[in-house]
């Protein structure tokens, strides 16, 4: 694990990994869209809908993870200063938001059918929207501040801050009187979904995590690039400003 | 495909809104990485290098470090 933390090690490990993980992931995700639409029946209240929930659970869960890691990797940037955790935060967070995103639209597009509205200010639904809006800020912070060491250590700090919202997404359901359903999977009493809808969830939920992972990964290596162009990009400045000395 | 009922529109939405996502954020992710790549290639190219990528190879420069031990007359 520590040689991962070199950079150009990193590089190697992604490079012979990505094409396994491509191939992997999409399997998954058709075997993932097979069960959801010719496999798990219509549920019966919901009907067709719920077919709804087999990109917008699995998007869910991401928009948290994603947020879990940007918490972990900060702590990683703040404490040991690595520039990989600086990397893995400021790649996570464009992937996350757009999870959190699919996962507001897709539950607006559930919400309508089923409870007659796109949208209520609920526990649950404000605290996502405002997981997205953290996200958003991280990725403006990132953008604003030029130096990668110092937007690294700023956005470390608003990530660890804003990290409060998870548990509040994750108990919302339970602390406060929400239209959203409780928790129907991740319980204490195990799920309470029927198996031939939990499978093909299960196998959406695994898909989308390779996909969140690979992206993740292929997004690492650009931006590791990146601060290698803006080293060199410097070494070239430096270079001209002692020719002309 | 099932027939998806009256909500049908609903369902299909969900799912191409997902797809056109992702497939930006993927698209977006690939070409950053092709255009950092093109863009490290060409400084290379005009002979600017990381220190570590234009040092000397390091498996001479430790055999001839090593200490030889010498016999006694």
């Amino acid at each position: 694990m520590v040689s991962l933390a070199n950079p150009t090690r990193f590089l190697g490990l992604v490079d012979r990994v990505v094409p396994l993980l491509t191939a992997l992931t999409l399997i998954l995700l058709g075997v993932g869209l097979y069960l959801a639409f010719f496999v798990a029946p219509p549920d019966y209240q919901q009907g067709e809908t719920v077919r709804i929930m087999f990109v917008h659970v699995p998007a869910a869960w991401l928009a948290m993870f994603g947020y879990m890691l940007i918490a972990t990797a900060a702590l990683g940037t703040l404490i040991w200063r690595h520039p990989l955790a600086d990397v893995a935060a400021k790649t996570a967070a464009p992937i996350g938001a757009t999870f959190c995103f699919i996962a507001l639209v897709t539950g607006s597009l559930w919400g309508k059918p089923m409870w007659g509205t796109y949208w209520v200010w609920d526990a649950r639904l404000t605290s996502v929207l405002v997981l997205f809006l953290l996200y958003l800020g991280l990725i403006a912070l990132w953008q604003a501040i030029e130096e990668p060491g110092r937007a690294g250590r700023a956005a470390a700090i608003l990530a660890l801050v804003g990290a409060i919202n998870i548990p509040i997404i994750k108990f919302s359901v339970n602390w406060w009187n929400t239209l959203h359903q409780p928790a129907s999977i991740i319980r204490l009493g195990g799920p309470t979904i029927d198996p031939s809808m939990l499978w093909p969830l299960l196998v959406m939920a695994i898909a989308f995590t390779l996909l969140f992972v690979l992206l993740h990964l292929l997004a690492m290596r650009a931006e590791i690039l990146r601060r290698r162009v803006r080293a060199l990009q410097l070494t070239q400045v430096e270079r001209a400003a002692l020719v002309e000395a | 495909m099932p027939n998806l009922g009256p909500h049908a529109i609903f369902i299909l939405a969900a799912y191409g809104v997902t797809f056109i996502a992702v497939a930006a954020l993927a698209l977006a992710i690939v070409e950053d990485g092709r255009k950092q790549r093109r863009l490290l290639a060409e400084l290379e190219r005009k002979g600017i290098r990381r220190r570590s990528a234009s040092a000397p190879a390091k498996p001479d420069a430790t055999r001839a470090a090593k200490p030889t031990r010498k016999r006694r007359p």
